[in-house]
Order: structure tokens, then sequence, then C-alpha cells
């Protein structure tokens, strides 16, 4: 067992590109149940949007096109989930399961021809100065354009749900859509939005893990990534910030129980494989036993009535 | 001030299989307080989502000073100078008193001059409200107050209420009426919902009455009797409860020192509660609801378990025993809410009739199910209580709430209980059924059983009960025989004026 392999630097500027992909779907389920729905599917758009962005990287070239695909795609797999839960008022978690099933599906099909395959690399950001502090540079300034852009998600959806009469009107729909639909707000209009967008940042989050963190194509590559997205919004008290919080330590150890197999620790392996999602899940849940609650109307279905 | 307001002509609509408005016409004048009077079901909330808004007429015209007025939307309908305040709120519970009124307008101000609006509005018309509360953490009283500032803060021409006191204590509803004069006076039309005839004769001008979607005639409260105003609502004489003066027994119910933390969020915890009931007869329990009552209820049911001494059937302590045990022992419970908690919406009146009845009733047989004899016992009391369906697999959401509080207390009734505890019995219930669920308390009490009534309809306490007492706060007050009470009385024991005050315009 060698610890001092373990440099602390890399450590935690792969942290930050481990979380990156639960914190974009993350923040996207987020806004969804804000509104009032739980979509279960994020597994299902996360691997749909990863092999949409994977094949037109590939294909294109460009990483960004990539992930403009991978959130048009992820996107419209919601609106799956959308038309059957808004208009034809089917049963929120039967649907979002059946869109898990049916992404997996449909990306193994439409990722036949891209196995082995390796992508166009998503450049990294050089930002000159700031990237050469050290320590600092490396962790914080040396990642691609999609890390900032996640952290720029959390930090717009934080204060737009909070500042903003739009997002008032969101949260007001989450929390009593009868009431919302009573003083003429759009439930239905409004909720399709949201979905469209959790499902695009699903999409991005899954493109993130075939386009950078992994990147090839396999079946199956997002190996739960979407049910810990969806666990994190959850324990995270549908709270912005402490969703940030739990990806990173998510991420965090992660990258740490790679990095402590590497070195050999006498650890089962299946102990450390394990360890990232209970200790997330354990130091989420002792947060979460303040006051806060589930929107009230999250998961239920509205129907207008005269 | 002469000047017609609103005036609405042959407005009709139906949905599939009922006419809920047919061919209705009347007119509000400016600063007239209008009273809208009917049955439940008779078509007052429809006419009034029309009016707001929510529900596009199928044929007929309204007029707005004179000029066609038709909102698609109730933006267009607040944007004319409707506000509407809801029987059930529309209040979003984890949001601030603030944002849950900035919601309500078509252009909110940013939060701080919005909260010093709210504090100078609700000061003025004597609703303090502190705007940065929680309003889950509002009594009732007080959500009621958001929405009237909601309202009031739009400078509205006509305020329609649909029945806005249902949740207010005497006191609370003394104040209401008076910023509501005092927004008549200023010229404010008010459409007022309700089927609670003695506040119509307080406040309003005119009524106008619907009975199964039609207008059956108006009249000008002051000057009719609420009696006959009754008989318009529901188009025929009704024999009112009697049957007082029992002995009363032994001491049947028998509650000590029962303090009991409240399993909900919002709720409110039991404080220290005693109070005994006799055989042959009613304790009345008054309070405004969200004050313990719910509590209570599953405290006495089994639901909440408590202390075994705390809870006491006939001398034996059964306050550690669940609702199965209760039963046995003849204690039995009729909870507030008929679509969820009494009775399960979606399973027929027989399956209904199974969940309580099965154990007294003998309607199993090592553990499967007789279905006959559930069947039986169902239809005995859809017979005994008049229940109007069409028979007993019919589904409990498929009754009018009336008929189906009647099966619900008619349940618990028929299977003889040596204790009953209604919660609202008569919620929400046209007069005709209420009058027969109080008859049917009565009745029990007559035979020799201890009822408990919670309600916070004080009418039905006054008829009903031998002895009131009122909850507040999760406190019981002292106990008094009813006939020497007064409504004032009353109200004070109920909590009074919460804090509210008369409006100083």
């Amino acid at each position: 067992m060698d610890l001092s392999s373990i440099n602390p630097v890399l450590l935690l500027a792969s942290l930050i590109v481990a979380a990156t992909p639960i914190l974009v779907a993350a923040i996207g389920e987020l806004v969804v149940e804000r509104a009032g729905v739980l979509n279960l599917g994020v597994e299902g758009m996360m691997i749909t949007g990863a092999i949409c962005g994977f094949a037109v990287a590939v294909e294109t070239g460009s990483p960004a096109l990539g992930f403009l695909a991978a959130a048009a795609g992820g996107a419209a797999l919601s609106g799956l989930f959308a038309a059957l839960t808004q208009f034809a008022l089917a049963n929120q978690v039967a649907s979002g399961l059946a869109l898990t099933l049916f992404g997996l599906g449909l990306s193994s099909l439409m990722g036949q021809g891209y196995v082995g395959v390796k992508p166009p690399a998503t450049p990294r950001l050089d930002i000159p100065l700031l990237g050469d502090i050290p320590v600092l540079g490396r962790v914080v300034f040396g990642h691609d354009l999609v890390v900032y852009l996640g952290l720029a998600l959390v930090v717009v959806v934080w204060a737009w749900l909070k500042f903003t009469r739009a997002g008032l009107v969101l949260r007001a729909v989450g929390e009593n859509h009868d009431a919302a639909h009573a003083l003429g707000y759009k439930v239905v209009r409004l909720r399709l939005l949201a979905i469209g967008f959790g499902g695009a940042c699903a999409g991005l989050g899954g493109a993130y893990i075939s386009l950078v963190r992994v990147p090839q194509w396999t079946e199956g590559m997002t190996a739960g990534a979407g049910w810990i997205a969806l666990a994190l919004v959850v324990f995270a008290s549908w709270k912005p910030g402490r969703v940030l919080l739990g990806a990173w330590l998510f991420g965090g150890v992660t990258v740490l129980q790679l990095n402590l197999q590497a070195a050999g620790i006498a650890i089962p392996v299946e102990y450390l494989s394990m360890s990232p999602y209970l200790i997330t899940i354990l130091v989420l849940v002792i947060m979460s036993a303040d006051r806060s609650r589930a929107p009230a109307s999250l998961g239920r279905i509205f129907h207008a009535s005269g | 001030m002469t000047t017609t307001l609103l005036e609405i002509e042959g407005l009709t609509k139906g949905y599939p299989g009922v006419v809920a408005n047919d061919d209705v016409s009347f007119s509000i004048r400016e600063g007239e307080v209008h009273a809208l009077l009917g049955e439940n079901g008779a078509g007052k909330s429809t006419l009034v989502k029309m009016i707001y808004g929510l529900v596009r007429p199928d044929a007929g015209q309204m007029h707005l000073q004179g000029s066609p007025y038709r909102p698609a939307e109730p933006r267009a309908a607040r944007a004319a100078g409707v506000a509407m305040v809801f029987q059930h709120f529309s209040l979003f519970e984890a949001l601030s008193v603030a944002e849950n009124v900035a919601l309500g307008m078509e252009t909110a101000p940013p939060q701080r001059q919005l909260a010093a609006r709210i504090r100078e509005v609700s000061e003025t018309y004597g609703l303090p409200l502190d705007p940065f509360r929680t309003v889950g953490d509002l009594s009732a009283g007080e959500r009621q107050r958001v929405e009237i500032v909601r309202c009031l803060l739009q400078e509205p021409r006509l305020l329609i209420m649909d029945e806005p006191t249902s949740v207010l204590t005497p006191q609370e509803v003394d104040i209401l009426f008076q910023t509501l004069r005092k927004l008549a006076a200023e010229g404010v039309a008010i459409l007022y919902i309700s089927h609670k005839l003695d506040e119509i004769r307080a406040l309003c001008d005119h009524a106008t009455i619907l009975r199964q979607g039609r207008n059956v005639g108006t009249c000008v409260p002051r000057e009719t009797s609420a009696r006959g105003m009754a008989e318009m609502m529901v188009g025929s004489a009704f024999a009112a409860p009697e049957g007082r003066g029992r002995a009363a027994g032994e001491v049947a119910l028998d509650v000590s020192g029962l303090s009991l933390a409240s399993p909900r969020a919002f709720g409110t915890p039991l404080r220290n509660i005693h109070f005994t009931v006799r055989a042959g007869e009613i304790l009345g329990i008054g309070g405004v609801a969200g004050n313990g009552q719910d509590e209570l209820l599953a405290a006495l049911s089994g639901e909440l378990a408590s202390p075994p001494g705390a809870v006491r059937l006939a001398g034996v302590p059964v306050g550690a025993s669940g609702p199965a045990a209760r039963r046995r022992a003849g204690l039995l419970a009729a909870p507030e809410e008929r679509l969820g908690h009494a009775a399960a919406p979606d399973m027929s009146l027989t399956e209904n009739a199974l969940l309580t009845g099965a154990q007294r009733e003998g309607l199993l047989s090592r553990g499967f199910v007789r279905w006959g004899a559930a069947r039986s016992f169902a239809r005995r009391v859809i017979d005994a209580f008049d229940v109007r369906t069409p028979g007993p697999d019919t589904a409990a959401r498929a009754l009018s709430g009336g008929n189906l509080q009647k099966f619900v207390i008619g349940r618990e009734v028929l299977q003889r209980p040596t204790v009953l505890v209604a919660n609202q019995p008569t919620w929400g219930v046209d007069a005709a059924a209420a009058a027969a669920i109080r008859q049917a308390l009565l009745d029990l009490a007559a035979q020799g059983a201890a009822v408990v009534c919670i309600s916070q309809d004080l009418d039905e306490l006054m008829q009903v009960s031998d002895r009131f007492c009122a909850l507040n706060e999760g406190r019981l007050s002292d106990i008094r025989p009813a006939s020497e009470m007064s409504v004032e009385e009353i109200g004070l024991m109920m909590g009074g004026a919460h804090g509210m005050e008369v409006a100083h315009v």
C-alpha cells in the first residue's frame, strides 16, 4: 500500500470532473421537481444524451455540437414523458421508470456502430495566468467549458428560483397546482418547460460521461448516475447549493476510492466501490433532518377541472 | 349609489350529465353587498368561477359597468377589477405571506416595497399580518386575511367571497363584516356566497337564491326570515332536529391528562385535556378547525396511541390500544373529511361498510369476507339513513357530500356504539342532510350512548349538545351546560378574535 502515490491536487481536479455529470442532471431534475413533477427517467435521458452527444461529436468532429445534440436528445426523450404525464395524465412514477428502460434500450440500439470508436477530445479551457497559479490553477481553472456551465447552472437556478417572478410562479405550481391554476397560471405549460429543461440537463450530463469522463461508448455506461442524481435532489432537500455539495461529495469519494483501490489498500474492493453511494446518502440524510420538505404537489396529477 | 356594476343575463353552463347553471340572471350595484344563496351543488361556485374567468359560460352575457365583460382567464378578470377570495384557500403553504400576495398580483413590486404595502393595507382594515411569515404556520383566520389583503391590494371594484366565514370564530366574523361594510361604503360591490342564513341577514342588502342551477328568487335578507330563505334554498320544508332532556347515566368515556404531539408538520399538539362523557349525553366540542380537532379525534379513535390511563372507556384504560380494540370495546369514531379519512373514495359502499363494521357486525369469518353480510349491512345503512344512491355497489366518491356523510355517520350509529366520536359531522352538507345527521346523533344519545360531537358549527353545537366546551390551540376550555351559554361567550371560549381588530378607515 502506498498512499503517497495519491496526488491531492489531481484528486481535487478530478473530483470536479467526476461530479459534473450528476451535478448537471440533478440541477435539471431539481427544477422539474420544484415544479411538482417527479421524473424518474433521469437515467434514461442521461444515457440517451450520452449516445446522441457521442454520435454527433464523432460524425461532425465537434464536441460542442455533440453536447448540443445531447441536450436536444435528452429534451426530446423528456417530451415523451411530458406527453404521457401532462396530457394523457399517466402516473408519473410508472412513466418515469418506463422512460429509463426505454432510454437504455434506445441508446444501445443507436450506439451499435459506435462501440470502440474514439470521440474527438473536448478541449480544456486554457486560461492564461489564472491557469498558471500553483495548485489552484490546476484545480479550479483547468477544466473544459461544461464544468463551468454546470457550476453556473447551480448559481443561475438558485437565483432564478429565489429572486425572479417566474421562479416564484414555478415554486407556487409545485407547491399547490390547484391554487396556481385558480390564480390563472398556466400549470401545464410551465411544467412542460420544466420537464424539457430537466431532460436537456440530463442529456448534457450523460454526454459529459461519454465525451469527457470515460471517453468512449459502452452500453449502459451511465451505470446508475441518473439514480444518484435523483437521490441527490431529494436528500439535498430541493436546494441547489446542497445539490452542488452532494455532487462534489459523491465525486470526491468516487475518485478517492478509485485512488485507494489503485494504491492497494487492504479493504475489499466491493466496500470501496459502494462507499460513494453510502457516504453521500448518509451525509445528505443527516443534513435533510431540518424542517425543509418536498414540494407539496410533487408527483400528483394535475387535472384542470372547470 | 344606484349605478349597476355587474349585470348577468341568462348565464348557462353545462357539464356532461349536469347543468350547473341554467339561465341565471341578476345584477349587482356599486357599494352593494349581494348574497348568493344555495345548497351545495346548487351552482354557486360555477357561477362565480364564470365571473372570475375560470370557467367559460356556454351561453349568456355579462356586462361590467355597461360594457360587455367576457373574461378569458382570471388575469383578465383581475384587470377589470374583479377579485375573489376562495372557499378552499388558494394559498401556498411553503411560501411566505408576501410571496403569496405577489402571486395574486399582475405586476408585483419588489418584496420589500410589497411588504410595506401589505403592512399598510392590513392595518388599515384591521387585519394585521407579518409579510415574512410562512403561510403554513398561520391559523385559518390569518390565512384568510392573506387572501383578503391580496384582493384589496388590487383595489377591486367587485369582491367575490366564497364561504368566507366557515373557518372563523364569531369575533373574527364580526371583524370581517366590519371590513366588508367599510369596503362597501367605499363603493366596492361584494358578492357574498354562503349558506349561513344569519350571516346573510346581518350583512347583505340583496340575496339571489340558486337551486339546482336556476335562479329561484331574490329577496331582501333583512326582511325575510332565516327559515323562509332556507325553504327557498331547499325547495321544501324540513324538520328541525329535536329531542333533549335525557337522564345522564354512568361515565362512559373518561379522558384525563391527555397530551400528545401532532403527527403532522403543521398540526397542533394536544395539551393536557380532561373531560368525561356520561351515557346518554352529548358533549359538544367547538373551536375553529386546526386547533387540535383532528388530533383529538385520532387520540380517541385509537389512530394515535396515548398513555393507557389517559383514555378510559367505562373505567377500563384503552389509551394504548389501537382502533380495532377500541371498536370491539364499543368506542367508535366518524372522522372529518369524508373522502379520504372516513371513507375510501374509490371503494364501494359495501367495502366501506366493511372497513369499520367488520368486527362488530361479524362480517368476517376465519379471515374471509362474508360479502353477503357486508352488502346487507351497507343496505341497512342506506335504508335507515335515507342515503340517495343507486345501491351498495356504488363508489363512495360518486355520492354527494350530504349523502356520503349520512352513510358515514349511519355506518357507525348502526353498530350500536357505547361511545361515538364524530368530527365535523355536517361540514359542507346541505341543510336537510345536516338536520337528519343531527337527529341521528340525538337519537343515539337517547338510546343511552355517549356522544362526543366535535364541530365548528355553533348552531349545530347549540342544537345537539348537553354540555359544551371549546378546543383552542390544543387546549380544552372549561365545560359548561350548553343551555346557559350565549354565542358571544362561546366565541370567547373559541379563542376570541385571534388578535384581529376593527378597521380604522
